[in-house]
């Protein structure tokens, strides 16, 4: 493929329910383009992690995947509270998340964690009260 | 062991992709926390839960499972099941607890983690 291929979504931050839709299309669409086994794998994993973050932490935003020969980028932005101290937000264990969310199943504070280990490179940028942007990238070998 | 064994030991019933009860699985995890699925589990197949939220469904496919068998009679949405009918992912339910449900297929040898090698 010559031109890079991207997927856009907007993730609606309103509806739990919804969470990890974007996650799901993508993952379908990267079978049928037949991207190899493990790159979808760390792929979904790392993308549905962020997608639910913004649901839970940050009441949406948009999820790009954009799909190129040699790697597969995922940037997810929004316009939540940001976060006060990445290294803390990246230690395995730290959660902000409430007991109302541990009832469905998340807050482990595993999720930014899960997203380093299932992605090549990983960057945070974030300002409280403006937002965060995360962009992931996944290499095809 | 087939899906179809699952469904024998559970005494469970089947509420989506009855027609891939052939289908052979390696491995199982007992989990409601979706958070530790995603974070510990590996290749597991098939994953026994009581917790019913369509996020179940979502974590399951990210993670390749093709099973998902809710405990103690919880009973999945309309929107779950189609979420995981789109999704390719046989969904049922048993009245036993997880401890017991995990207990029993882990008794009746789906147990490694490794693949298993098929004769
Ligand atoms: N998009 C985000 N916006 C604001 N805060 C976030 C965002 N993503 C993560 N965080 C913060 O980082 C913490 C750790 O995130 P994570 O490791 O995914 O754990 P969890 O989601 O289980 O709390 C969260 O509890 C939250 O405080
Ligand atoms: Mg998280």
């Amino acid at each position: 493929m010559a031109e890079p291929l991207v997927f856009h979504y907007e993730v609606d931050g309103s509806d739990f329910t919804s969470a990890g839709t974007a996650s799901v299309a993508v993952k379908k669409s990267l079978r049928q383009l037949g991207l190899p086994a493990e790159v979808i794998r760390k792929l979904s994993i790392a993308m549905y992690e962020g997608e639910i973050n913004m649901v839970i932490h940050a009441n949406g935003g948009t999820a790009d995947v954009i799909v190129t020969e040699d790697y597969v980028d995922i940037v997810l932005a929004d316009s939540g509270p940001g976060i006060e101290d990445v290294d803390k937000a990246m230690q395995e264990g730290f959660s902000t998340a409430t007991a109302e969310i541990h009832s469905l199943g998340f807050g482990a504070g595993m999720g930014l964690p899960n997203m380093k280990r299932y992605s090549d490179e990983m960057s945070i940028e974030t300002e409280l009260g403006v937002g965060t942007t995360i962009r992931m990238r996944i290499y095809m070998t | 062991m087939k899906i179809s064994t699952v469904k024998e030991l559970l005494d469970a019933r089947v509420l989506c992709g009855e027609d891939q009860l052939g289908k052979h699985v390696y491995s199982a995890c007992g989990c409601d926390m979706m958070s530790d699925v995603l974070a510990y589990v590996k290749d597991q197949a098939v994953l026994l839960t009581g917790l019913v939220n369509p996020q179940v469904v979502r974590t399951a496919e990210m993670m390749d499972m093709v099973c998902i068998v809710f405990v103690r009679s919880k009973q999945p949405t309309e929107a779950i099941l189609t979420l995981a009918r789109n999704s390719g992912i046989v969904v049922m339910a048993t009245d036993k607890r997880l401890y017991e449900a995990c207990g029993k297929l882990y008794y009746h040898g789906l147990q490694n983690d490794e693949m298993e090698k098929d004769g």
